[in-house]
């Protein structure tokens, strides 16, 4: 089940918004990764800045809560000399009564050119790119559990810096898919860079139906799953799963569930541990694991700037393509 | 006013006629049929040649948003969306400001009806006080101020025991009770069909369980209690087949099936698109194919619009924040023939599910064309066709099908030997 979106490509094909990873070319993805393995080295020098994006106004539209994210976002956009302003809506106009869409159209009446933006419902970020701000390049930071697109290339830079080739990997994610957009734009992103084999580990209660369409392999045993995979991924499991009892108990998950030494010594020697963050030590990861060389989940962090940075300088020369395109198409019409 | 309609085929499923004939109007009631009676003096000729007669259709389930709602519809807006779409009798849903719970609402809604509807008005009263699943109403108070039968709606009792009971107090006086079978908490936190295409896009899934679980407790106890039992807008082939072992059972059960349900699935959800939003979902290909076989098979007996018109505000949010619906009533008669075209149904048998399929679901006198009977009667051109938005009378847009070209087109709806609706 792979519809085109082309409401996120322009009329050549590029990035005008970044909604999802749904529909989006390997060749593009490539491009994502090999722009952000450039923007890591402007990371690592004294002046961290580039031009790309000076005069541009980006705005933080973060209706859930968030850390990391909303924080390497703002980096991003600031490392490419873009003007910055955040806002956390859920604590302001929604909670007034004010609309998702009214919201958002006072933010483009102050002239943003781009939002990232999350939301807890699925599919916000493509209603606003269709309904609200056509003309704004909108980037998708997290709806609802449909997807987390930059979160998704930020997890294949570290896989591709790290283990190389995608066409000889085993991946494995681990833990609650059901609620998981970063898992749903992880499985997307390994299929279609070319894994072999994704394989998902958890109960039934936490794998959602119609896992068939990401062609992924699906273990119930953490012990099969992890042989010899090189790559894991494990997924933060929510307190409110236990409520809503899909599980009896944090330690029963770790016990059947939990990465520990034992059981990532069943993966590949080499085998690198990736995690969204934030962690649960002793819920979902043991803290040997997640303090070991072999974890990635700090670097992760610092190749998620350059991920983000690549896809928001991108997604910018897209819409303003778009624009320039749109432009000279009205010129023609009148013309005629 | 005495009205001759000629040339037209004249279709009634319900006294298997099918040819074509002239029909004779007098004072609002089908005076003959074929040869003009002696003395009849024609003041009103409809060349008809090329048409075919139906009865008028019987919508046993739209919602017309009055009183409370006004901004998504009235009485007036959508009984003339309703007579655009063929219909002549409708059932309207007691899911107003304030509920229909008492007759005085029964009252103020016939009375509009009178005074400005296009169609004949049949309200549907509330199972429970407010609809909220534990008081009774009063039934009887409500079905001598005009209401057919009895609904909840989505909205569950609190327990079985008062179930049990509002079923029992229904049964003893002959009463129509109607279910939407969805167990509330299977249904917990989902708003579209859990399946596939909800997962992919992340939308909280309404597993087919919701319905056939829900469905299964119902039929339990509409045997205990010997209720006469509509079950509303079914949603899946399990459903359809649960319902069809009641009936082999001889217990006393109808259902009805949204038109929609009959022609989209959930692979409409790719796109996010509010449109597509509708409680109970619109579930998979699968559930759509058991529903038309029971739609052929008469296990379910009727097609309703379930016709839920919304402002444009109402449908602008991400999907899980629109409020579910589609206003359709006035491409009833459209979407029927699109499902002729398709091969889905034949002519009469698609007619009879709209027109004495659910008369008698609902015990209603209409639904026919004899001699006698009120005329209430559409006139369409089979070859024509009909551009959905074009015109558009009801005061809800949210229709996933404007813009598309169906079969069919309306020419005449006839209420009581008035022209409600006509075009050319």
């Amino acid at each position: 089940m792979t519809p085109a979106c082309p409401l996120q490509l322009n009329d050549h094909g590029r990035l005008r918004h970044f909604l999802s990873l749904d529909g989006l070319p390997r060749e593009l993805l490539t491009e994502i990764l090999d722009t952000a393995d450039s923007f890591l080295e402007v990371g690592a020098r004294a002046v961290k800045k580039v031009p790309l994006m000076r005069g541009m106004t980006v705005c933080n539209v973060f209706f859930e809560n968030s850390t990391r994210t909303r924080t390497t976002f703002e980096l991003a956009a600031k490392r490419l000399s873009a003007d910055v302003i955040t806002l956390n809506v859920s604590t302001s106009s929604t909670s007034k009564g004010e609309t998702l869409t009214d919201t958002l159209r006072t933010l483009e009446a102050m002239a943003a050119d781009m939002f990232v933006m999350r939301h807890a419902d699925s599919g916000a970020a493509h209603f606003v790119a269709e309904h609200v701000s056509p003309n704004v390049a909108i980037i998708n930071g997290g709806d609802g559990r449909h997807a987390h697109p930059t979160q998704g290339m930020l997890d294949m830079l570290t896989i591709r810096r790290h283990k190389g080739d995608f066409s000889q990997l085993k991946v494995a994610i681990v833990g609650d898919i059901l609620h998981s957009r970063v898992a749903r734009s992880n499985m997307i992103a390994l299929k279609t860079l070319g894994c072999p084999d994704i394989r998902v580990i958890a109960p039934k209660t936490l794998l959602p139906v119609g896992l068939e369409q990401y062609g992924v392999n699906v273990y119930h045993n953490i012990e099969q799953g992890l042989k010899d995979v090189d790559v894991v991924i494990m997924l933060r499991l929510q307190r409110e799963r236990m409520r809503s009892g899909l599980l009896p108990s944090e330690s029963e998950f770790y016990r059947l569930f939990g990465l520990s030494e034992q059981r990532v010594a069943l993966a590949h020697p080499e085998a690198i541990v990736m995690h969204p963050g934030p962690i649960n030590r002793g819920v979902e990861i043991d803290s040997s694991v997640a303090d070991s060389p072999r974890a990635m989940i700090l670097n992760q962090v610092t190749y998620g700037i350059a991920v983000r940075m690549a896809v928001l300088s991108m997604t910018m020369s897209g819409q303003n393509e778009q624009r320039q395109l749109d432009a000279e198409k009205s010129a023609q019409q009148e013309a005629r | 006013m005495r009205i001759q309609i000629s040339g037209a085929r004249l279709l009634d499923p319900a006294s298997q006629f099918d040819q074509t004939c002239d029909i004779f109007i007098e004072g609002g009631k089908i005076a003959a049929l074929g040869d003009k009676p002696s003395g009849f003096s024609v003041e009103q000729l409809i060349d008809a040649r090329g048409l075919i007669a139906i009865p008028g259709l019987v919508d046993i389930n739209a919602s017309l948003r009055e009183p409370g709602y006004g901004r998504k519809g009235t009485i007036a807006s959508e009984t003339r969306a309703a007579a655009a779409g063929g219909v002549t009798s409708l059932c309207c849903t007691p899911f107003t400001k304030p509920v229909l719970d008492t007759p005085a609402v029964a009252e103020l809604i016939l009375d509009q009806a009178r005074d400005h509807g296009a169609a004949r008005v049949y309200p549907l009263g509330a199972f429970t006080q407010g609809l909220a699943g534990d008081n009774l109403a009063e039934l009887v108070t409500l079905r001598d101020a005009g209401c057919v039968a009895f609904t909840n709606g989505l909205v569950p009792f609190a327990n079985n025991r008062l179930l049990r009971h509002a079923l029992e107090y229904a049964a003893t006086f002959d009463l129509t009770v109607i279910f939407q079978p969805q167990d509330r908490d299977l249904a917990e936190g989902g708003i579209a069909h859990e399946g596939a295409a909800a997962s992919f896009r992340g939308l909280g899934g309404i597993p087919e369980t919701a319905e056939t679980v829900a469905l299964s407790r119902d039929l339990l106890l509409v045997e205990q209690s010997g209720v006469r039992a509509h079950f509303s807008q079914i949603t899946t082939a399990r459903g359809a087949r649960l319902i069809a072992k009641a009936q082999q059972r001889g217990l006393p059960v109808t259902a009805d099936v949204a038109m929609y349900q009959l022609i989209l699935t959930d692979e409409a959800l790719l796109d996010f698109s509010s449109l597509y939003h509708v409680q109970p979902p619109l579930r998979s290909l699968e559930d759509r194919e058991g529903l038309r076989e029971a739609v052929r098979s008469g296990v379910i007996s009727a097609i309703a619009s379930h016709h839920q018109p919304h402002e444009v505000d109402a449908k602008q949010d991400p999907f899980a924040a629109t409020e579910p619906g589609i206003s359709s009533i006035e491409l009833l008669l459209p979407l029927a023939m699109s499902l002729v075209q398709e091969g889905v149904l034949d002519l009469p048998a698609a007619i009879e599910r709209l027109t004495s399929g659910p008369a008698r679901a609902m015990r209603l006198g209409a639904g026919s064309l004899s001699i006698g009977a009120r005329a209430d009667l559409v006139l369409f051109d089979p070859d024509g066709q009909t551009v959905a938005g074009d015109n558009w009378l009801s005061r809800g847009g949210n229709c996933p099908f404007i813009g598309h070209c169906l079969p069919g087109r309306v020419r005449y709806t006839m209420l009581n030997g008035r022209i409600s609706f006509r075009q050319d």
